[in-house]
């Protein structure tokens, strides 16, 4: 069950839309945020909330990069692998990673704090190698700097 | 140093308010077309200026937002598509992060050439801290009146909202954007009708690009021909926004005229090559577009010289690759991204990148066999039969690859090893 809060705001949102429909990237992401990914719960709310089949809402939740369809940790490391960060040496930034959190590109850490995955081509070409840590962009990235802000979120998250 | 238009009011550290973009001028342009211009002298004076799209395909945009008809119905939609995709770009989001006000003056009176009465940002999710700047300084121009109903006492009413796309590299092309903005499956659907006759929600339609919108207010207030003679070449016209990436001292973006050298974007303005790197080749508008030898070092960089030599300005994203890079691996990445972002609509696309892939992953692993290399023309040739724009655009590194550094593939082939291993 959706909390009351949460329903209530989307119902408004929803409500006041011209096309309910054209909400339902933001309507995904928002149940994301709650869930911390788009469950079978989710998405089933996300349907019914906008009057589709849950069919129409999973052809979407799968297309789209950044809607989860499984767990994922409370920081998701989105690596760029496009040509610049490439040529960059994004190879040694993901092998530094993978190495320092004991995972392989699109696992979780046992913890359930990290999640590693690749990503195409995020417009920071001129911050390469850059990386997302759930959206926010870092880079140029070196070994030092990833494990300076490994540290300071694992700290953050307690 | 060349006269700065669009980054007239950019600063290190933060946005351009809205305050200090009047200081410059700011919204005169528009308060100036609500008052004394007709919808047909806006669209005009774009024709005039020949303002070209600036999202890669450089079609006239006056005359797109002339194929509005005059009794086309209403509601219209204005869509500014901020979707910046094409690796190697990142323009949109720094004019974005730079002078917000500008591009919602511009889309305003865009808006009203096209007699449209809302508008939408269309932004990729890697950009929401542009999409939040939006969110914020849209409400600030409501608040001065400047949109909203009756806007300025002129009678027009327009509205602009941000919408936020899930990710994915075909939201660019229009015909998927306009599906994904009515919460369908993106996948391309091929003209006609136009979206300025049928767009979003059956309604016409007129999408810009962020770099596009951003000229209109400038090109108000100087003229057509003040904008033409912005350009160093007499086909081209305006400024535009160069970002330049890989090999170079200073990568970053940079506004210069349309129709500047090549070489003197990479030497004056990005630094020039890193130290101990070569010119060898670059692609010169985004991963949609044929790599540019040393021969063409000197080219003046603009839609039609481009053209004119067999290429292509697409966005103006500059990727510079120097002697110690292995074009063989720089084309599979450039290919494992489009197999990647394949929207899987059609078969030759679909199947045809990952098949590519493949071939160039042999070759680079020096696995590769002679007849590779006319397998892959051939595949190439295929996917000229996909439905959209992306498998021709994705082909264009790989055909360039055999067109221009065929001895660096057969030296892969024939070493049955990377030679820049």
């Amino acid at each position: 069950m959706l909390p009351e809060a949460l329903n209530a705001s989307l119902q408004e949102k929803i409500s006041s839309a011209e096309h309910p429909r054209e909400l339902v990237v933001d309507v995904m992401l928002d149940l994301q945020d709650h869930y911390g990914y788009l469950s079978d719960e989710a998405l089933e709310a996300a349907a019914s909330l906008l009057d589709l089949t849950p069919l129409e809402v999973e052809e979407l939740a799968t297309f789209y990069t950044f809607i989860y369809r499984e767990p994922v940790g409370k920081y998701v490391i989105h690596v760029c692998d496009s040509v610049v960060c490439w040529m960059d040496g994004y190879e040694s930034v993901q092998d530094h990673l993978c190495a320092k959190l004991g995972i392989k590109m699109g696992e979780t850490t046992a913890d359930g704090l990290f999640t590693l995955l690749p990503v195409c081509c995020i417009g920071y070409c001129d911050r390469s190698p850059a990386i997302l840590i759930n959206r926010n962009v870092y880079g140029p990235m070196t070994p030092e700097k990833l494990d300076d802000i490994l540290e300071k979120l694992r700290t953050e998250a307690g | 140093m060349y006269p700065q238009v669009l980054f007239k009011n950019r600063k290190p550290d933060r946005i351009a308010s809205m305050e200090e973009y009047r200081e410059n001028g700011g919204y005169e342009a528009m308060a100036n077309v609500l008052k004394n211009f007709s919808y047909k002298d806006v669209r005009k004076l774009m024709l005039d200026a020949n303002l070209l799209g600036r999202g890669g395909a450089a079609f006239p945009a006056g005359r797109k937002v002339m194929t509005v008809a005059d009794d086309a119905p209403f509601p219209r939609y204005l869509v500014c598509n901020a979707d910046e995709m094409e690796p190697g770009t990142f323009k949109d989001r720094v004019l974005i992060h730079a002078d917000p006000h500008m591009l919602i003056e511009g889309m305003i009176i865009e808006g009203y050439s096209a007699r449209a009465e809302k508008g939408i940002i269309f932004i990729r999710p890697e950009y929401e801290s542009a999409a939040r700047i939006l969110d914020r300084e849209i409400e600030i121009a409501k608040a001065a009146g400047y949109l909203g109903k009756n806007i300025l006492d002129s009678g027009y009413d327009f509205d602009i909202v941000v919408h936020r796309s899930g990710g994915r590299y075909i939201c660019g092309e229009v015909t998927a954007q306009l599906k994904a903005l009515e919460g369908k499956r993106p996948n391309p659907k091929q003209p006609p009708p136009y979206a300025t006759e049928k767009g979003l929600w059956g309604q016409p339609t007129v999408i810009q690009n962020v770099e596009t919108l951003v000229c209109i207010p400038h090109i108000i207030r100087n003229g057509a021909e003040w904008f033409r003679n912005l350009a160093l070449t007499e086909t081209g016209a305006g400024t535009k926004i160069f970002c330049v990436s890989g090999k170079v001292n200073r990568p970053g973006c940079y506004e210069l005229p349309m129709g500047i050298r090549l070489s003197d974007i990479i030497e004056t303005h990005a630094g020039g090559m890193r130290e101990g790197a070569q010119f060898k080749a670059c692609l010169p508008g985004g991963a949609s577009t044929a790599f540019l030898t040393p021969e063409f070092y000197d080219i003046e960089m603009d839609f039609e010289t481009l053209k004119k030599a067999g290429h292509r300005l697409g966005t103006g994203a500059i990727m510079v690759f120097d002697h110690k890079t292995c074009l063989v691996a720089a084309t599979l990445n450039l290919t494992e991204f489009f197999a990647r972002e394949s929207c899987g609509w059609c078969t030759p696309c679909r199947e045809g990148f990952p098949y590519l892939r493949d071939l160039l992953w042999r070759i680079e692993s020096g696995q590769g066999q002679e007849e590779y290399v006319s397998t892959i023309k051939q595949m190439c040739h295929h996917l000229w039969n996909a439905y959209c724009a992306f498998a021709p655009g994705g082909i264009a590194p790989i055909e360039s690859l055999l067109a221009y550094f065929k001895d660096e593939v057969e030296a892969h082939i024939r070493e049955k090893r990377c030679p820049f291993k």
